[in-house]
Formats: structure tokens, sequence, C-alpha cells
């Protein structure tokens, strides 16, 4: 099979600082990625590497089975949707989608075919004769990405393009993006830093730390099988809980002798001897009462803090001497002060070593 | 908490309102102690000076302004006058030349600047220094660079180039050249600066997108960056336009209006006038010509700044 | 990893291509568009930097020298005469003290007129920014609009003024004078530079029952070095290099080096000894090019401030 984009060995520096080192990212046909890290992780850079806008220091890129590591953007098959939505502000709408197909010497009829396209897949036909200043920051978005369309190409690249928008209307184009991609069938690389876009939008989500892709994988892998520490805290919110303590054979002891049964861990290799290790749990797969009492693991905890959150509430409690967080529905009557029994199942948990942090 | 502020302050209002007199005296005094020069300054001069100008433009004043009121004659005789008449041509060809070197030189060389070139600083200091000299010393070095016969034309013509003319100060008809030579090498390396700053103002995503889109570097400057920066653009033709209307300093220091009057300009009409040639009401009529040019730029400036910004937001 | 392994990997399309893409794309040292950048650059530099040359290398040598006509050559034995002589006994008509008087009386123009005329306008920018009362804005709407009015329409009457006032013709009717014109951009730039500042700032010290002028000397003054430098590099140059105040209400034994500068050497008596013009030339022109290079990017926040609408 061929791949849509092919990232071969990529390294880029800015005089000594090496911003990304030896990368390397296949992506399908048609497929949605999305590149999730914190600010200064390079997923931008990396971006900005595959649209030409950036010179690799090392490294190739390959878009639909053509080399372009020295090509210009233009000449590279990609459209491009930027946070600030980068729209030509002197310009209509109908001449920020058209600008670049003039200037390149398209036909007129073909021109307008394109920009009719695009107008109505974004359903911005009104909006054609009016000014980006004259426009709301949703409206602005579906022209920027309106640009990208009428390059009629494989693959769109989407930098944080909702990053300037307000929560409401970020939901909103969340969905319009989802139903494109479904419509158009490109391939669709995607910049944020919120991890909510990336779960509801990817088929891969590539989790980058410092230059280096931590994990790549599906959505449900990625938040159920973190591949170690730091992608286990960067998924989910509110974070997963934290034990430290060490694991030998089926059984994690906690730092203060807490002793949980890990029996029911699928291991990935079965630890010799005694190891430090890490174990993480999500708030929602602490359970509660009498749902606890089934758990391979359950022990009385004193309720600290609640936080109603209306369809669930957030509980701040101790397990196993360190602070720990779990959610349960908001029917549940809960006060400060409440004992009561919690429990979890390891096979829904997640095992770490302390030392390299990765998965166990 | 909030809610009990409210009232507690109301209250303290109605108690305590001084009336409006004291009000408008006594709220902010130290304030207003303060603004005193602000004021002077506004009312006495800017406001004051001005009125008065206009309305003894009007009279028959000769060496002190006691004239009696005289209506418009001081203007019939001011565009009557062959020298006001020249002075007003000389800065409207020397103007419109001025504007449009200084706006497009000032652009080129920003756009130059920002192509990511070695020793940008340099460049930048050695073209703003200039602006620093005063027009006097601007004006007296070009005076002697272009001296016809141990300037530049006869150094050149000592070389062997013999027929190299360069005698522009000396020549009525191209001593307006020498003028803008000289006027450029003062104030280009000033636009070159705004410019620049209006160009590193543009977002960044905007050259990324029309990298994208294929736009070629020259084309995306015309037709998208030069548009964006309508702002820098207008006040660089206001601070431009209303320095050309003062030009004073570098013709006395390059010309003295020389040869005969053939680079005579208004603003050294009036000072002659007022000051040696003992017909005020002459100089002050000009003076108000003057400002009846500056307000024909500003209006439409200030109009398109403030006025239309009121309709669009 | 070697290049002949990556592309066995997953990238079958591109194997016919003769040299394989990698890395940054090479780009030669010499392109069209880089040599048509520097030229053009050079070229303006060399219009920039011509006079400044002749200026200097004129004020080294000696008349028959220049009488020799090539003002691209460099003097065959630097001296400084010229230079002493512009200094000490050039004449301006009858009167052959040189520059000098000139020198001190510019610097006894721009010294106290500086001084004066930034603290009224750093008063002025942090009332209009944080003392706000009923005119104050249209006060400064004039104020700016009126640094756009020529200055001879004014000329004449603050001539009166002064005269009325006993100080034309004196160093005080100067450094009014300079105090009054440059209020317009100086205000505007403290009043954009308080304006930055953040207001909670100002509201705690009122909180705290700090008045006017405490809030300005305690709190604001400490945090505006930046600004009073740009405004200090503006004044120093704009009042060194002014003519027109000068000659008009100084009064002759007042005249700051510039009119002196211009009397010297467009005085029409005796042969012109260009030596000591340009002498004269280089040595006015040298405080404001001190200031210049010393403040560097400074200097350039100054005048590109004049341009920050208000």
């Amino acid at each position: 099979m061929q791949h849509s984009v092919s990232i071969r060995d990529l390294s880029l520096n800015f005089g000594n600082v090496k911003v990304l080192e030896h990368l390397n990212l296949d992506i399908a046909q048609g497929e949605f990625i999305v590149l999730l890290g914190p600010s200064g992780c390079g997923k931008s850079t990396l971006l900005n590497c595959i649209a030409g806008l950036l010179d690799v220091s090392d490294g190739q890129i390959f878009i639909s089975g053509k080399n372009v590591t020295w090509l210009e953007p233009k000449d590279r098959g990609i459209g491009m949707v930027f946070q600030s939505y980068a729209l030509y502000p002197q310009m209509s709408v109908e001449r920020n989608l058209s600008f670049g197909l003039r200037v390149a010497g398209m036909p007129k009829d073909e021109i307008e075919r394109r920009v009719a396209r695009a107008a109505e897949i974004l359903q911005i036909q009104p909006l054609l004769n009016r000014k980006p200043a004259n426009l709301s920051g949703g409206q602005r978005q579906r022209v920027a990405i309106g640009r990208a369309l009428v390059r009629d190409v494989d693959v769109f690249l989407f930098d944080e393009p909702l990053s300037n928008l307000d929560a409401k209307l970020r939901s909103d184009l969340r969905v319009e993006i989802k139903r494109l991609h479904q419509r158009l069938k490109n391939t669709m690389i995607y910049v944020t830093h919120d991890q909510i876009e990336a779960l509801t939008l990817a088929d891969r989500i590539a989790i980058m730390k410092n230059g280096v892709i931590q994990q790549l994988a599906d959505p449900h892998t990625i938040y159920n099988k973190p591949v170690n520490l730091y992608v286990a805290g960067f998924i989910g919110s509110p974070s997963m809980n934290f034990i430290t303590g060490s694991v030998d054979g089926t059984t994690f002891t906690a730092a203060d002798g807490t002793k949980i049964p890990v029996g029911a861990y699928d291991f990935a290799a079965s630890p010799a001897g005694s190891l430090k290790a890490v174990l993480g749990v999500r708030p929602e797969h602490i359970l509660l009462g009498d749902a606890a009492q089934g758990m391979p693991f359950k022990t009385t905890a004193e309720i600290e803090i609640v936080e109603p959150m209306g369809s669930e509430t957030l509980a701040w409690t101790k397990v196993a001497g360190v602070p720990v967080t779990f959610r349960c529905s908001s029917d549940i009557p809960l006060a400060v002060g409440d004992k009561v029994t919690v429990g979890f199942d390891i096979a829904r948990g997640s095992l770490f070593n302390a030392e390299t942090e990765n998965r166990l | 908490m909030a809610d009990t502020a409210v009232p507690l302050e109301a209250g303290t209002e109605t108690v305590n309102r001084p009336g409006l007199l004291k009000r408008i005296l006594l709220h902010n005094l130290p304030a207003k102690i303060a603004a005193v020069p602000m004021m002077l300054t506004v009312l006495v001069v800017f406001v004051g000076c001005t009125i008065w100008t206009i309305y003894y433009s009007m009279t028959n004043s000769k060496l002190l302004p006691t004239g009696k009121f005289i209506g418009f004659d001081q203007y019939e005789r001011l565009f009557a006058t062959s020298r006001w008449n020249v002075s007003v041509t000389n800065l409207i060809a020397y103007g419109v030349m001025s504007l449009v070197f200084t706006l497009v030189i000032g652009f080129v060389l920003a756009v130059l600047i920002d192509q990511k070139i070695r020793f940008e600083s340099a460049f930048r200091t050695v073209m703003l220094y200039p602006f620093a000299l005063s027009f006097i010393v601007t004006g007296l070095v070009w005076q002697w660079i272009m001296n016809p016969t141990l300037g530049l034309q006869g150094t050149l013509r000592n070389l062997g180039w013999t027929n190299f003319t360069f005698d522009w100060i000396a020549n009525p008809r191209m001593v307006l050249f020498a003028l803008l030579i000289a006027g450029l090498w003062h104030g280009t390396g000033f636009c070159m600066v705004l410019m620049l700053a209006g160009l590193r103002g543009v977002d960044e995503e905007i050259w990324k997108a029309a990298r994208v889109d294929g736009i070629p570097t020259w084309r995306t400057y015309i037709s998208i960056v030069l548009p964006m920066m309508r702002g820098v653009l207008v006040t660089a033709v206001v601070i431009i336009g209303s320095g050309i209307v003062r030009l004073y300093d570098l013709v006395v220091a390059l010309t003295n209006g020389g040869p005969g009057i053939s680079s005579e300009v208004p603003a050294k009409y009036v000072f002659n006038y007022m000051f040696s040639g003992g017909n005020i009401g002459q100089g002050l009529a000009g003076a108000t010509m003057m400002l009846l040019t500056v307000l024909i730029i500003m209006i439409p400036w200030a109009y398109l700044e403030y006025g239309g910004k009121g309709k669009r937001t | 990893m070697s290049q002949t392994a990556t592309m066995a990997g997953s990238t079958p399309a591109t194997a016919g291509t003769v040299v394989e893409a990698r890395g940054p794309k090479p780009k030669p040292f010499f392109t069209p568009r880089k040599i048509i950048i520097y030229s053009v650059l050079v070229f303006f530099s060399l219009y920039y930097l011509f006079p400044l040359y002749v200026m200097v290398m004129t004020s080294l040598k000696t008349m028959p020298e220049i009488r020799f006509g090539n003002i691209f050559a460099l003097p065959q034995a630097p001296t400084f005469d010229a230079w002493i002589k512009a200094w000490t006994s050039a004449c301006t008509g009858l009167n052959c003290q040189g520059l000098s008087p000139g020198f001190w009386n510019s610097v006894k123009i721009t010294i106290p007129s500086t001084i004066v005329s930034i603290f009224i306008a750093a008063v002025n920018g942090y009332a209009l920014v944080n003392w706000r009362f009923r005119g104050s804005e249209i006060f400064f709407a004039i104020l700016i609009f009126g640094s756009f009015i020529p200055y001879q329409v004014m000329l004449y009457p603050l001539v009166m003024i002064t005269r009325e006032m006993g100080i034309f013709g004196s160093l005080q009717a100067v450094i009014l004078i300079h105090t009054v014109f440059g209020m317009p951009i100086l205000t505007l730039l403290f009043r954009n530079y308080f304006a930055s500042l953040p207001q909670e700032l100002f509201k705690a010290a009122r909180v705290d029952g700090a008045g006017f002028w405490r809030i300005f000397f305690e709190i604001m003054l400490p945090m505006s070095l930046p600004i009073f430098v740009v405004a200090l590099i503006l004044q120093v140059t704009g009042i060194w290099n002014d003519f027109l105040f000068g000659v008009v209400f100084a009064g002759t034994q007042n005249y700051p080096m510039t009119v002196q500068l211009n009397n010297i050497v467009n005085s029409v008596q005796g042969t012109p000894d260009y030596s000591v013009n340009m002498a004269a030339t280089v040595l006015t022109g040298l405080v404001p090019l001190t200031v210049y290079f010393v403040s560097g990017k400074w200097f350039v926040r100054g005048v590109a401030a004049g341009a920050v609408k208000g």
C-alpha cells in the first residue's frame, strides 16, 4: 500500500537547538492524523516541514509517493489552514479563495467551478462578496478551510485551526471538520494542544514531546494503554491517578505498604523479581460502594473534597496514602468526611517501570 | 461585597455633592494644575496665535501689527507677487516629487532589508544616520558636493569625464532637483524605518498562506502586504507632507532661495516678510496660506482615521 | 540508517529518481535575487555615506589641496588645522570667534529645554491617562492637531508674547518655545507609554491612599526609564538641530550652533575656506551623530514613536 505522507528520518535544528530528531511517520491515504503535545514539543514545526515552510536539516518527506523534500509548498499537493486564519484582509472572500488559482493562471471557468464547489461544501455562498473583517471567527475559519479546498489537493494540513475560537464555536467547527473529512476522504494532518479535539477527530494520534513522537496509535489505545508515564499523564482530564511502589509477581506494594493484586494485568513481559513501579488508574475506573464490592482491590476511604460537575461528580480522597480522584454519577450523594468503599480492577489500569517510565 | 459598596458610595455622593462650578474646578485639582502648561499651549499658542495670525493677515500692518482691517487685499497682493507664486509652484513640484520618491525609496529599502539579509543592522544604521543631522548640516554638505568647480562635477571633469554636468544648484531649472537629492538623503531612512515597522507587523501566517497558495514574493508584497499597511502609509504621508510644507532650513542652507528666486519656498517668503521685509500683513497672509495647505492634507486624513473608524465599528 | 535502507522501506514510487532529495535544499551562494538585493542596498549605502566621507575628508585637507579638485581623494597630509580654526577663529561677518560660542549657546539651550519639556510632557501624559478630567481629551486632541500647524503661523504672535514677557532675544525665550513645540510629540509619547502600563498598579496605589504627585514620583517615574531615554534622544537631537527658533528668539549673542554654522559658511565676505566650512559642519553634526551611534536602537524607537497613533 502506498502511504499518503511518509516522513523518513526527519531532523530539524535551529542552530544548536534540536527541534526534531530522526522522526519517522507514515500516514495512510485518507487517514486523519492528529499531532498532539504541549507548546514547544515540535508539532507545529513538523507540520511546517511537511508543508515546506521550513527547510529540514536532514531526512526526507514523501507526499503521494513523490519525494517533496526540496519542493516549494505550492508544488507539494497540500492545502493549509492556520490558527490566525491568515485571510488576505483587503480581498473579498471570493478573491481570497481564488487568488492562488488566478496567480497560477488557471482558466476562469475552472476557478469559478472550484470556488462554487468549496462554497457549497462549506456553506459560505452568502459570504462570497464580504471582506474578512466583516466575518465572525467561525466564518473566517470556514473561508480559510475553503482556501485549502479549492487547491484540490490530497493532503490538508491544519495548524491549531480552532484555538482562536470560543468554546462553543470550537465544538461546532470540530464536528464540521469531521464531517468534511468523512465527505472528502482526504488525508488530514491536524496539529493541536487540545486533547478533546485529538480524541474526537483522529484516526490516529501522535503524541509528541521534545521533538519525539511518544506514541502513535488510535485514540482508544492512547487513552487505555498509554506507552509511558508522560502519555498517561498528558491524556485524560482529570488526569490519571498514580501510586508509586513496587511490583513483584502478581502483587503491587504501594509506598505505604498497601498491597494491590495485579494478577489480572496484561503484562507486555512479566517482570523478573521485584521492580520499582508506578500504578496508574483513571478516575472513572475507580468504582464506589456496591459496585466496588466485586473488584479485585477495594479499600475504605474518606472523602476530602467534592466537586459537582453537573452530569457527574468528582471526588478527592486518599488511597494507599496518596491523593486520588474518582468520578461517579451525580445521583450518588457524597459529603466531605463520608467513609466509602472504593475499588478498581487493575486490568483497566496501567503499570509503568518507575525508572524507564515505560509501560510494563 | 460589591452589593454593599455601591449604595454606600452613592450615599456619600448625594450628601457631599458640591456645586457644578466647584466640581469643575476642584475635581482632580492636582491633575488640572499639572495640565496648566498644556492648556496654555493649546489655548494661547495653537488656538490663540493661529486666530491672531488669521485676523491680522487681513490688515494692512507694515512694520508693526497695528493696521486696520482691509479684507483679502493682502491675499490678492500675495498671488500677484511673482516671488510668492514661484514659491508655491516650487513647493508643489518639490513636494510631489519628494513625497513620491520618499515613499517609494523608503518602501523598496524596507522590503530589501526585510529579506533576511546579512549585516541588516549595519545597513539600517547607515540609512538612518542622515536623519539625525540638521537640515543646515545636510544643506551645507550637499552645497559643497554640488559646488560646480571643486565638487563632484569638477572632480569627474578633472578625472577625464570632461562633459560631465552636475551644476544643479547653479542652474535655475535644475535647482529643485538639487533640493530633492539633499532632502531624500535626509528623510528616506526615516521613511524606511516606518515602512519596516509596518512590514514586520504583518502576521507571519499571512506569508505562509501566500507561499502555500504559490504567490510569488513580489506579488505578495504588492497585492497583500501593501494594502495591509494602509495605516502606516497614511501616517507616513501625513508626517512627510507636513514636513514638506515647513521646508525652510534646507533651502536657507543649500541655496538660500537662489539662483535668483528659483528655489524660494513659502516658509522662506513668510519669514522674510515678517522679520526683514517690513510687511507683516504679507507675511501673515502667506502663513495663513501655509496653514490652509496643511489643513487640506490633514482633514482627509483625520476623516479617514477617526471619522471613518466610527462608522465601521 | 543508510539512505538505501530507507528507500527499501516504503517509498516505492521514487526509486527511479537520479539524485534523491534529502535534507536541506541546496542553495547556490550567488543567486540573481541576492545579487540584485545587495547591489541596490550597497548603492543606497554609498549615497548615504558619500556626504559623510566628503565632509570629513575635506575638513582634513588644506585649501591648496582642495583647489586641486578631487573630492574623492584622501587628504595627503591630514591636518586638524581647519577644525581648530572653525572652532576658535572662523568669521561671521566681522565677528571672528569661531563656532565655540555657538556650541556653548546650544548647550545652554538644549539642556534646560530638554529637561523642562520632558518633565512637563511626562506629567501631562500621566494626567491624561490616569487622572482624566472633563475636557482633557479635547485639549490633547487639539495639542496633537496643533503639532501639524506650520510654525510660521504662530511665529509672529509668539515674538510679541515673549517681547511682552520681557524675554525676547534671550535663552529663556528659546527654552520656552522649545517646551511649547516639543509638547505634542512628547505628551503623545508619554501618554501611550503610561497607557501601556498595567492600570491595576495605579488603582492599587490609589487604594493605598497615594495622591497625584506621590503616585507620579514613586510609582510611575521608576517604571518609565525606557521612555525617558527615548524622549531624551528625541529632544536632544531635535533641539540641537533647530535653526528657526534659534534665529528668531535667541538674539544675536545667543545664536545656537546651527545658526552660527550657516552664518560662517554662507557669509559672503572673503574667499570661502572649504576645509574650515566642512570642519565647522562636522563639528555641528558631531553631537547628534554621537547621540545616534551611541543610542542605536533607542533612536529608532524615538523616531518611530512619532508615527505611533494616539
